[in-house]
């Protein structure tokens, strides 16, 4: 089983704007170089691209919730 | 009079202000967030109130959270600093709907002066200048040529319903103008459901420059200018006072037309009045005022001798204003530079991390003001100015001498931060002459992107 992590400490973010689809619903598919979420960092956006490709994507944090650096986003089997 | 204030803020300048409120023997109340239970502010206050979670919306900018808070703690009054609901007119009028004293313009010169079309208004009403354009929205085309006479070119078509950048189109000659508002008018009303348009001239390369005022409500003066031109993404990083480009004669006018306003709105506490000046042109005009106390107020402080905070809590407290205007002098020279949590070798990327060592800068007209120590983890959920490094001196040309010294003084280990862009521009010929506008400091960054590494 694959994780991605938080390249940087911060709050993460699911979809670009909140009125916009989440990048990645739990259960889809994942490639190397997708846009998994953002993280903001002291006001500015950083997308975070998944290093890993795997299946049925389940996040394990939450929308807005804070994060350190190192911390499982999601995991993929 | 206040007795207890509650400082609806965090980071340098909730310390600030707590050492205003403390100068004046006024107990303190600090608010924070979970991320924020380790920070500066707290430990000074005389007693702390954890008002949410990390994320801003659920803490800082809760105006329940932060209204229980007082209420908790007994506080008499609220200093809302800058950023999160400084500006924030509702928030005004309900602290004062509690019973609180609220340390700023009331809610309707926050509403009237926030909104860019009434304080467009309210300026040319007083008499200031305003950059040539629409006051307000242009009914047609034909009202639209007739404003031209006004502009002339290159002139700026802006959706009144935009923002941001979005929305806006510059037409070079009448031919284009021809085309561009009927275009603009259909895309705006696409884009935003909404086709009103504005018009405004187009200046070229011009400076910002911004007047300090304290009003009491009925009367105001002026603190001087500040000359804030040096700015990254429209963010500005080095400000000094006063300003190399003003002449006398025009510093007097320019001052006087920042009173006039400032006493038209009945204006209360302490603001600030913002203008364009376009030196081939030599002419200022209003663009907005702010209804709060400014990051960069300390190079006002430090060459009127006034404490602005302080007087914000006495205005607030009820004084009448006790500075004359002809008391308000001008000494010497002031530069601020902000030494931000950013990797300026990155493209100034975010850099928050734990503070491992810290020698701060010292001696004869030198300023620090920040909530760093040792040990102090910076938060990755706020903005990221770590500390303003002031210095004062004679002369502007000693000031950016003595800013290198301090500057050399100062380590800050453990994040990376915007000192060595400081280094660098103290160094540069053209800043040195005091010969930028606006900007100057992006085109300057592109060229020299290789002097801004920490070893240099």
């Amino acid at each position: 089983m694959a994780q991605i992590l938080s390249p940087l400490p911060g709050t993460f973010y699911r979809s670009a704007s909140p009125d916009q689809p989440p990048f990645k619903a739990d259960g889809d598919d994942v490639a190397v170089g997708d846009v998994i979420g953002l993280i903001e960092v002291m006001k500015s956006f950083h997308e975070v691209k998944s290093d890993v490709a795997g299946k049925n994507v389940q996040f394990v944090t939450d929308n807005e919730e804070p994060v350190m650096a190192g911390a499982v986003l999601a995991d993929l089997s | 009079m206040i007795r207890k204030l509650l400082v609806a803020n965090r980071g340098e300048i909730a310390v600030r202000i707590i050492r205003a409120a403390r100068d004046l023997g006024i107990a303190t109340v600090a608010v924070h967030s979970e991320a924020d239970r380790d920070s500066l502010h707290v430990q000074l206050a005389d007693e702390a109130v954890n008002i949410g979670p990390p994320a801003a919306k659920k803490s800082y900018l809760s105006v329940s959270a932060i209204l229980k808070a007082a209420s908790d703690t007994g506080a008499d009054a609220v200093h809302p600093g800058y950023g999160f609901l400084a500006e924030n007119a509702d928030f005004a009028d309900a602290v004062v709907a509690d019973g609180l004293t609220w340390v700023g313009p009331s809610g309707a010169a926050i509403r009237l002066m926030g909104d860019k079309v009434s304080a467009r208004i309210a300026a040319d009403k007083a008499g200031v200048p305003v950059v040539p354009g629409s006051m307000g929205r242009v009914a047609s085309i034909i009202e639209a040529r007739d404003i031209l006479k006004e502009t002339g070119f290159p002139v700026m078509i802006k959706a009144a319903a935009g923002g941001g950048g979005r929305g806006i189109r510059i037409a070079n000659d009448q031919t284009e103008f021809e085309a561009a508002f009927p275009q603009a008018a259909a895309e705006a009303l696409a884009a935003f459901g909404d086709g009103g348009l504005y018009m405004e001239k187009v200046i070229g390369q011009a400076r910002h420059i911004e007047v300090q005022i304290l009003g009491d409500g009925a009367r105001a003066i002026h603190c001087y200018e500040r000359e804030c031109s040096l700015q990254r993404r429209r963010q500005k990083v080095w400000e000094e006072a006063p300003s190399m480009a003003l002449s006398p004669a025009l510093r007097a006018e320019l001052c006087a037309s920042a009173v006039r306003l400032a006493e038209a709105v009945n204006y209360s506490g302490a603001g600030t009045i913002e203008y364009l000046y376009d030196d081939a042109a030599d002419r200022f005009y209003f663009i907005e005022m702010n209804t709060r106390i400014q990051v960069e107020h300390p190079v006002t402080e430090m060459i009127t001798g006034i404490d602005l905070v302080a007087a914000m809590l006495r205005i607030a407290g009820g004084e009448a204003l006790w500075i004359k205007q002809q008391d308000v002098q001008i000494r010497g020279h002031a530069i601020e530079v902000r030494l931000n949590a950013e990797d300026p070798a990155k493209g100034f990327a975010p850099f928050p991390g734990t503070i491992s060592d810290l020698r701060l800068p010292g001696g004869p007209g030198v300023r620090f003001d920040s909530m760093l120590y040792a040990g102090y983890t910076v938060p990755p959920f706020y903005d990221s100015l770590l500390a303003k490094l002031i210095v004062h001196a004679d002369s502007r040309e000693a000031a950016i001498t003595r800013l290198t010294r301090a500057l050399s003084e100062t380590r800050i280990e453990g994040c990376k931060t915007t000192k060595p862009l400081f280094l660098a521009l103290a160094a540069d010929a053209s800043v040195r002459a005091g010969a930028f506008h606006t900007r100057w400091l992006e085109g300057w960054l592109d060229a020299n992107s290789d002097r801004l590494s920490p070893d240099t």
